[in-house]
């Protein structure tokens, strides 16, 4: 007899990396069940505003929730403050306080955030399903992360959060570098891992604003 | 505990022996009673739908002190549900009258949607005409699969939209990406819920003012997706292979006709719960939405992998 799930694991990559002025968050853009492919064109990236940019894996149903909850949440502030967009550290905790608001129905997604603060620095904040996040230097979720982590770890580890006085977690790297890494990220993690394939779509924020560019992946 | 019963409760009828006979066999249970509560308030207040607490209808009002016995409300609903006192509410927790996959894809003209006809209870071929391929606004076409019950109320759901936007009569009407979002928060919210309807559903349609095609589809927990082609259940395993291989967004409608018909040959062959039977609905900007009536496609059982299904596969029986 079927029975049902309110959850699905619909896979899906998220890597994200700043800079000393920039930040970069790219998701694949795969979205499946089980075996199969549901499509292959699905962004789980959104540009919440020009100092934030959200990816999440997981469940498409939440994730889609989630990200419509934050992108009006961030509208409401804008009006409310003269069109001045929510900075990037307030939309981290906010989106802390939203997760854990549904502590015991989570959104079963994988959240990166990437932005800048506001010293212009990029900022990258990793997140749990149900709040605990942390700001870092680089960071990786969703299914491909076991396998890109370490990659992540080996070429950028940055400066550890428990130093004091504070050192700066952004990578060294430049934007360029930056981009080409995590490319390189997307097309190791596609050889293996199921869940993540047929293009990375890669957001860049810099003092320019944000841009988006597209990578094809293997489709297998 | 029995509480009395005031003869000119309108509620109650004349019939005390029945009402007798009825109380003793069944106890009041605080589901129950909960419900004769808010029936007592209404017919007190000669309020029709509301509770006097000014909650939403289908709230249950909070119990009350020597409130009457409804036993004919009781009896009625232990000979429907058959459900012990005091039962919690039961939600969907598997689809009785199915339906099969529905197949959309793209093409030059707008989009084309396919479905066969069948509602099947289980295994059973039970109901051969059911429309599963709806109109939902002007340009924007419905498919489901799963629960036939549960896509009958989206359907009324979507007709109630539509109707609001025909009674406004400003021209505006919904987009069919605006019924997309809609079904999707629908399916959502009730996933949230704990009582899914229990549907796959397809949303196909052109944008009147920009002649631009859209077509999604959402799951019965939310997970849904754009593509140029969809497929629900099976299909998604049988004819979307086919729709990668041959699906084009400029292919002319005779082209995607024969594509679909040649994914519901697929599907009819290869699925055990769909008949012969099937409609096909297009929207287009030209010529608008048009759901063809049912027919049946040829079909050719002489094929060796059919006659002898085990002959190339090595270790079945």
């Amino acid at each position: 007899m079927s029975t049902w799930s309110p959850y699905d694991m619909n896979g899906g990559t998220c890597v994200a990396v700043a800079g000393a002025d920039y930040c970069i968050v790219a998701a694949d853009t795969r979205l499946s069940t089980g075996f199969s492919i549901l499509t292959r064109e699905h962004t789980k990236v959104v540009t919440l505003s020009d100092a934030c940019v959200l990816a999440s894996a997981g469940f498409e149903g939440d994730r889609k929730q989630l990200h419509k909850v934050l992108g009006m949440r961030q509208q409401v502030f804008a009006h409310n403050h003269g069109g001045k967009p929510m900075s990037c550290p307030a939309m981290a905790q906010m989106l802390s306080n939203t997760l854990y608001f549904k502590r015991f129905f989570p959104y079963y997604t994988f959240n990166l955030l990437g932005g800048l603060d506001k010293s212009g620095k990029g900022a990258v904040y990793t997140y749990d399903a149900i709040g605990s996040y942390e700001r870092t230097g680089y960071a990786c979720q969703g299914s491909g992360q076991a396998l890109i982590m370490p990659v992540l770890d080996n070429q950028l580890k940055s400066a550890s959060p428990l130093l004091y006085p504070p050192v700066s977690s952004a990578t060294p790297l430049t934007e360029a570098q930056a981009v080409d890494l995590v490319k390189d990220c997307f097309a190791t993690a596609g050889e293996r891992d199921i869940y993540t394939g047929d293009a990375v779509e890669i957001v860049v924020i810099n003092r320019n604003g944000v841009r988006r560019e597209t990578m094809p992946l293997k489709l297998d | 505990m029995q509480p009395s019963l005031p003869s000119h409760h309108p509620l109650l009828g004349p019939d005390t022996a029945i009402l007798a006979a009825q109380q003793q066999s069944a106890s009041a249970s605080f589901f129950h009673n909960q419900r004769t509560n808010t029936a007592h308030q209404d017919a007190n207040s000669n309020a029709v739908l509301a509770p006097a607490s000014g909650a939403m209808p289908f709230t249950v009002a909070p119990p009350q002190a020597h409130a009457p016995f409804d036993a004919g409300a009781l009896a009625f609903d232990a000979a429907i549900t058959n459900a012990p006192p005091g039962a919690p509410n039961k939600h969907t927790t598997y689809p009785y009258v199915t339906g099969t996959s529905v197949l959309a894809i793209k093409y030059k003209d707008g989009i084309m949607m396919a479905a066969d006809t069948l509602g099947a209870y289980g295994a059973t071929k039970r109901y051969k005409s059911i429309s599963r391929i709806v109109p939902a606004a002007p340009t924007t076409l419905v498919g489901a699969g799963g629960e036939i019950s549960d896509f009958q109320y989206i359907s009324k759901l979507l007709t109630e939209l539509n109707d609001n936007d025909v009674i406004r009569d400003d021209g505006v009407v919904l987009k069919p990406r605006e019924v997309f979002a809609y079904l999707q928060r629908v399916m959502y919210n009730r996933r949230n819920k704990f009582d899914p309807l229990w549907n796959s559903l397809v949303v196909g349609g052109v944008d009147q003012a920009t002649g631009e095609a859209f077509l999604g589809t959402c799951s019965m927990i939310g997970v849904s997706y754009t593509d140029s082609h969809v497929a629900t259940g099976f299909g998604n395993h049988l004819a979307r292979p086919l729709f990668r291989n041959e699906q084009r967004d400029d292919m002319t409608e005779q082209e995607a006709r024969a594509l679909l018909e040649k994914a519901l040959r697929v599907c009819y062959y290869r699925d055990k719960n769909s008949i012969n039977k099937f409609v096909i609905g297009t929207v287009t900007k030209e010529s608008g939405m048009k759901v063809s009536e049912p027919f049946s496609l040829s079909t050719e059982w002489g094929y060796d992998a059919f006659v002898h299904p085990t002959k190339h596969a090595l270790g079945s029986w």
